[in-house]
């Protein structure tokens, strides 16, 4: 099935949350859906028969401008052959977003890591805790705005 | 030599500390190469060369030079382990090992101690190194360590089991325990040798495969007692580090090592005792200058470096059994099958003798 | 009978080990010997991959993406091209198709040779691993008389390649493939079918389907669960449409379906095609030139692009974020070892120590990789 077909079937199911198709930048259409629906919505796309996405194949943290971050969706379904991308975006000031964990397990680790180096807050995740940095280490790297701190436990960062 | 001896020095208590001390000089000499042979043998079967610079092309005073450096190594010892056992464990093992030579015959004009409980003599000092690996799995403070020690008791204990059931065969069919008597009972040629049935007539062929079972179950065992791949948990170095010997340096270090190749040899030269003629030449008193005393010698030790060289082999060729799998071989597998040996022998000796 | 006390015990296996393939750290709960739950910590090889990319141009990432899974680069390269020339919509002439996939097959080979031999060495065989090393040696020397460098190429650049080849290494690779033939024979009577070693692997670290595809497993890993799936087949990138091979999956000959043999099995199988797959393409390379399509400058286009290619290790897909200047927006490495090592967590339970080691080395990670 093609973008457009996946899109018109989650308008018709999930009337509000979804944003809009964007088909002109290369390579892929994607769209936007809201931050609080993301389970509902990754639920549907995993269950639904002619959609059956049963694996997700990345999940990235992306620091999209200014004031918001984004999560980015690649989903791909083994047993159709098909794919889809989807994101959503929430404001620097309360990055929080609902955990697909329990749709699919691998997003445990790749959530995880979006809350490491991003800095979003995955509500819902069972054990979310700093997973590529050490544990008390401060900030989030992958911010195009982080500086790197001077000291860490007494040692001397840059050199 | 043992009453040549004393006709000289007149003393019996002299002549028995002198007795043992030739096995003691052979056995260190033995254990400082055996660690260049290991090195050596696996080297060309991982198609490597091995020590080839010290001493030569077959790097012959590798391990002098190694025994030089590890003596010069500082004591390390964790903070909160418990001192004197810590210190003890490695002489323990050291001495277990080395004991087991008063009772090997190197020739039948030679052995440390001719005692008439040989091999009874034999299995139980071995055994006295399980308290040595315990000692030093626990004294570590490690919890690594103590794994290895643990696993080791457990390994060393069951299969003392199928080592003493193996060795009784021979022991019935001989009718003594003295190592020197097993010796002397398979003279004439390589067909009177215990692995082949003994002394005896041609009713003999009957007991054949199962005397090649007990040889192979008493070899099996024996591997198993001395840390041996495919046995060598205690020590697998993929799993817990080094096991037992994780926080040793230096010389202590070596004194595991070297009881470790001492105790090959010895198992070595009692499997050769009790199922390959000991010191008894192949061609019997058909050539008789190949069964004068020093070539006797020739013959144990050809017999003993053999088997030697098969364990190595085998430890460089075959992967390493899991914990639960070491234990079902043992209680599941060789114990019965060597209960069966001893019946069919049991019968064999009541009919056929 | 009194109850007895007992306390669980925590035993690491730590960043420094003989057997975690790299810098790994588990925390291991046991009861006796018997896992009961495993802890797998991570990032002790972070290098800040991904922060690195955004200050660099896209040209200039190549050889950081070699370093991210380092026994396996030419495929990280690989995969990492074909993003950006997606991205650009570069069009690459057939010869730079042809050596790329025959340069990335060689890779495979290596890369299953070392997961092979190290997976032996965890078992406590120690011959295996050096014979497989032996046949490494071949493969690169191979590599170094391409393109100068053993381990780390930085040979495959965005639109082409940075050397071209010469008849003498086809005259070579045709020779390494008969040489190549009789020695996975070899491995195989001297490590596969060993029944010690059977013994240690078989219905150990049982991975169903569904579990696995939930949770993002991919390459031998699901592969030995029985499910055919392959992304040269079945997502086909570069020109492995036009080359024969079959899809190796855990045929249940030992042990049941989804177990370490079979997952080890799918390597061994897999070195097999790729050696067909090379034999298919050496003669036939057309001519040409492999820097013609080489940009001066990439600058790629406002957009994304999302591209998935199978490693020997599993799916590696790079997320590269365009924001229409010389140097990435974002760029994000999706690693196979990632997906796999939080699979042990769920599938060691109940198993002993011996077993979570041989259940960590069938899954064949590489921590350059999960780390970045």
């Amino acid at each position: 099935m093609e973008t457009a077909e996946i899109y018109e079937k989650l308008k018709k199911t999930f009337t509000e949350g979804i944003g809009e198709l964007k088909t002109n930048l290369p390579v892929y259409p994607f769209f936007f859906v809201d931050a609080d629906k993301v389970n509902a919505i990754c639920c549907f796309l995993r269950d639904e028969e002619s959609l059956q996405f049963d694996n997700l194949s990345c999940l990235s943290g992306v620091d999209y401008d200014i004031d918001n971050l984004a999560v980015v969706y690649h989903l791909y379904s083994y047993t159709l052959n098909h794919q889809l991308v989807i994101k959503t975006t929430v404001p620097k000031t309360n990055p929080v977003v609902r955990t697909v964990s329990d749709v699919w397990v691998a997003a445990e680790w790749h959530e995880r890591e979006a809350f490491d180096l991003i800095g979003v807050n995955f509500e819902g995740h069972p054990d979310l805790r700093r997973i590529l940095l050490p544990e008390d280490w401060e900030g989030h790297p992958l911010r195009k705005d982080y500086k790197v701190p001077d000291f860490y436990n007494g040692m001397k960062v840059p050199y | 030599m043992e009453e040549f001896l004393k006709s000289i020095i007149g003393d019996n208590i002299i002549t028995y500390i002198i007795m043992p001390i030739p096995a003691l000089i052979f056995v260190s000499l033995f254990a400082l190469y055996a660690v260049l042979a290991e090195r050596k043998v696996s080297a060309w079967i991982s198609n490597r060369i091995g020590p080839n610079r010290a001493g030569g092309k077959m790097g012959l005073l590798q391990t002098i030079l190694d025994g030089i450096k590890l003596v010069q190594k500082e004591f390390v010892s964790p903070v909160r382990s418990d001192r004197f056992l810590f210190k003890a464990a490695p002489f323990i093992i050291f001495t277990a090992a080395f004991m087991g030579y008063a009772v090997i015959p190197f020739s039948s004009l030679y052995i440390g101690v001719d005692l008439n409980l040989g091999l009874f003599y034999f299995f139980s000092i071995t055994s006295l190194g399980v308290i040595g690996m315990l000692m030093a799995g626990w004294a570590s403070n490690n919890k690594y360590s103590l794994f290895g020690g643990i696993r080791s008791v457990a390994q060393i204990i069951s299969y003392e089991i199928p080592t003493a059931l193996a060795a009784l065969v021979v022991v019935m069919l001989a009718g003594t325990l003295s190592m020197q008597a097993f010796c002397v009972a398979q003279d004439g040629g390589i067909f009177n040798w215990f692995i082949f049935g003994g002394p005896g007539g041609l009713s003999k062929i009957i007991l054949i495969p199962f005397m090649i079972t007990a040889c192979v179950i008493l070899f099996l065992s024996t591997l198993a007692e001395t840390n041996r791949t495919p046995f060598d948990i205690p020590e697998a170095d993929s799993e817990l580090v080094a096991g037992v010997h994780l926080e040793y340096s230096g010389m202590q270090f070596a004194m595991f090592f070297f009881a470790e190749y001492a105790q090959m040899f010895a198992v070595a030269g009692v499997i050769a005792t009790l199922f390959l003629g000991g010191w008894q030449s192949p061609f019997g008193d058909l050539v008789p200058f190949l069964n004068s005393p020093v070539m006797q010698i020739i013959w144990f030790l050809a017999k003993g470096f053999f088997l030697v060289f098969v364990q190595i082999w085998m430890r460089w060729t075959l992967p390493r059994v899991r914990v639960d799998q070491l234990m079902t071989i043992c209680w599941k597998f060789l114990i019965p099958i060597s209960f069966v040996n001893i019946f069919v022998v049991a019968l064999y000796i009541i009919f056929f003798k | 009978m009194a109850e007895i006390r007992t306390e669980e015990m925590l035993i690491n296996m730590g960043p420094q080990h003989p057997s975690t393939h790299g810098v790994l750290r588990l925390k291991l709960a046991l009861s006796g010997e018997i896992v009961d739950d495993v802890k797998p910590y991570i990032g002790y090889l972070h290098r800040c991959f991904e922060k690195h990319c955004e200050a660099m141009t896209y040209s200039q990432i190549i050889p950081y993406t070699d370093r991210m899974d380092y026994l396996n680069s030419i495929n990280n390269e690989h995969a990492y091209a074909l993003a950006v020339e997606k991205l650009c919509g570069i069009e690459l002439p057939e010869r730079v198709e042809y050596i790329r996939v025959i340069m990335a097959e060689l890779q495979r080979i290596a890369s299953h040779l070392v997961a092979i031999g190290t997976y032996g060495n965890d078992a406590g065989a120690f011959t295996p691993f050096l014979y497989c090393f032996i046949d490494r040696e071949k493969v690169l020397e191979l590599f170094e008389m391409v393109c100068g460098a053993r381990l780390l190429y930085n040979y495959i650049w965005i639109g082409g390649l940075s050397h071209d080849i010469t008849p003498d290494f086809i005259r070579k690779t045709k020779e390494f493939i008969t040489y190549m033939r009789p020695r996975i024979t070899q491995i195989n009577g001297l490590l596969t079918y060993n029944k010690i070693f059977i013994e240690r692997t078989i219905n150990i670290g049982m991975l169903p389907v569904d579990v696995a595809i939930n949770s993002g497993a991919s390459g031998p890993t699901l592969r030995g669960s029985g499910y055919k799936y392959d992304l040269r087949k079945h997502d086909t990138y570069s020109i492995y449409n036009k080359v024969d091979f079959d899809v190796c999956v855990g045929t249940g000959e030992y042990g049941t379906i989804g177990d370490c043999w079979n997952r080890y099995i799918v390597r061994v199988d897999e070195m097999e095609q790729s050696l067909r797959i090379i034999e298919q393409l050496i003669d036939n390379i057309p001519e040409g030139d492999v820097q013609s399509a080489v940009p001066k400058r990439v600058k790629p286009p406002v957009g994304e692009v999302y591209v998935r290619t199978e490693s020997p290790k599993g799916e590696l897909a790079y997320y590269i974020i365009s924001d229409g200047g010389i140097k990435p927006f974002r760029v994000k490495a999706r690693s196979p070892s990632f997906c796999n090592v939080s699979l042990l967590e769920k599938i060691s339970k109940g198993h002993m120590i011996a077993d979570v080691v041989m259940i960590l080395g069938s899954f064949d990670i590489v921590l350059g990789c999960i780390d970045r």
